[in-house]
């Protein structure tokens, strides 16, 4: 068996600064991630960041993820394993999981998860079909693996993610057929919007997808236009081929592991689906497991490594390493705040509003 | 098919190292380390297993070892996630029915 003081689940922007601030504070640290890198969803983004100086705004989230994990390389206090996919956590502060094909045991006393969210899925007919990718695994394959997805695509959803995925796939040189969004307007920032609109990718908005069809894999997909209870309407049907459909329809916090726990959690829509409830210092509501990033409401990067701060600090100073605990995290707090201050933050304003202890 | 001019990230493999490995017994070209799936589809392959109901085509979707619709027998062992799963030299890659034999 092994032990930590520490474990934090998962090697994003979240856990990655989890790991950080704890060791900074004293403690020892198990970091474990499934992939071979460090960085999580930052290792395919090749856009520049926005945010403030702090969350190094205006970086390329590819250059951030090497900052990061150099950091976290560097720091004695903290132990890397990679290729380390966590399969469950139990009552006793034991942990498992699955090293080069090995199984492990892990005892801590506090526990960060850091894991992320997962790509929602979307319902129409042939769903299933080969070809049909959520826009991360796009990223993941042009952007990490160097390949293709395919040759002309459709996206659906107007998102910030629909829309920087468009434009990544264009400077790879795909074509991008269309960007289909259900609702009436674009949800994208109007920098990503009007970018593609430049580049002639025709936005359709007050859109959905019917059906894709071919033959063991996607050749096109039918779309139509939808009222305002969401039914197609007659006679809007349109043809688009293509050999990929990428779906961008958001994001949904992936907490699975904690389930089993039996933590508290709530069903709140603007978080991106169940997400944990939690105090300020986010802890849940399972003493010693707390959560930081996506997988405790989808968000952004940098709210991520503000929340790994939080969610380190705090973790260490349940178990004595409380140098100068409250100020840092104030700091921290505070820098937070600032961050969801905007109008672009509203909905996530509300959405923690619904999962705060 | 691969990306061989980017305008950002150097994703020129050339200096990389090109291996064999097989798909169905069919001889095919990769680079060491990079994910199965992503040589697979490089090779223009789109469909990985087969599903348990309905028999129906299935490949790759989320990419990051979420999701299992990536699961094929890999060296004989199945359900291996080939999203994760790395490439190395005279592996033997093939697609998996239903649930894979365990
Ligand atoms: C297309 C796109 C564009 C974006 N643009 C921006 C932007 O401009 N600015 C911005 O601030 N944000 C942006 N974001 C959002 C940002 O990338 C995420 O909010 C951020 O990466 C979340 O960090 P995280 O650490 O919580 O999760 P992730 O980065 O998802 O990391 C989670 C990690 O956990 C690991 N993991 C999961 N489960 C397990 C397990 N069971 N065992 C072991 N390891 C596990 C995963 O391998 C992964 O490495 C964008 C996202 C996308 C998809």
């Amino acid at each position: 068996m092994l032990t930590t003081e520490i474990v934090v689940i998962g090697g994003g922007p979240a856990g990655m600064n989890s790991a950080l601030a704890a060791a900074s504070q004293g403690a020892e640290v198990t970091l474990l991630d499934r992939n071979w890198e460090l960085g999580g969803q930052l290792v395919k983004q090749t856009h520049k960041f926005f945010g403030s100086e702090n969350q190094f705004a205006g970086e390329r989230g590819i250059d951030i993820a090497e900052i990061l994990s150099e950091r976290v390389h560097d720091n004695s206090r903290i132990t890397v394993r990679k290729n380390s996919s966590v399969l469950g956590i139990y009552h006793d502060g034991v942990l498992t999981f699955e090293q080069d094909d090995k199984y492990k045991k892990l005892t801590s006393r506090q526990t960060v998860v850091a894991t992320g969210a997962a790509e929602k899925f979307l319902s129409f007919t042939n769903n299933d079909l080969p070809g049909v990718y959520g826009a991360g695994a796009v990223q993941t394959l042009m952007n990490q693996q160097g390949v293709l997805p395919g040759k002309n695509v459709l996206i659906i959803g107007a998102g910030n993610i629909g829309l920087i995925v468009a434009y990544q796939l264009l400077q790879a040189g795909v074509s991008v057929e269309a960007i289909i969004e259900a609702l009436p307007e674009i949800g994208g920032y109007e920098v990503h919007r009007d970018k593609i609109k430049r580049m002639g990718v025709p936005i359709l908005t007050s859109h959905s997808i019917k059906k894709a069809y071919g033959e063991e894999r996607v050749e096109g997909a039918i779309i139509g236009e939808i009222d305002s209870s969401w039914s197609f309407i007659d006679g809007t049907k349109k043809d688009f081929k293509a050999d990929v459909i990428c779906l961008a329809v958001g994001l949904s916090p992936l907490i699975d592991l904690l389930h089993p726990l039996g933590l508290e959690i709530s069903y709140v829509p603007n978080l991106g689906g169940l997400a944990p409830k939690r105090d300020e210092y986010l802890e849940t509501t399972i003493s010693g497991y707390f959560v930081a990033g996506d997988c405790a409401g989808v968000e952004e990067a940098s709210s991520a490594m503000m929340e790994g701060n939080i969610a380190g600090l705090s973790a260490a100073n349940s178990i004595g390493y409380k140098k100068s605990f409250q100020e840092k995290f104030r700091n921290n707090r505070d820098e937070l705040r600032k961050l969801r201050e905007g109008e672009t933050a509203k909905e996530v304003r509300a959405g923690l509003g619904e999962v705060r202890l | 098919m691969r990306i061989n001019n980017h305008p950002i990230l150097d994703q020129k493999k050339e200096e990389e190292e090109e291996i064999t490995f097989t798909f169905e017994g069919k001889e095919l070209k990769g680079f060491k380390g990079e994910t199965v799936a992503a040589a697979l589809i490089a090779n223009g392959v789109r469909v990985f297993r087969r599903s348990t109901k309905d028999n129906r085509p299935r490949g790759l979707f989320c990419a990051i070892g979420n999701c299992s619709s990536c699961l094929m027998k890999v060296d004989g062992e199945s359900n291996v996630r080939t999203c994760m799963k790395r490439l190395e030299e005279g592996m033997e890659v093939q697609r998996q029915e239903g649930e894979g034999e365990i």
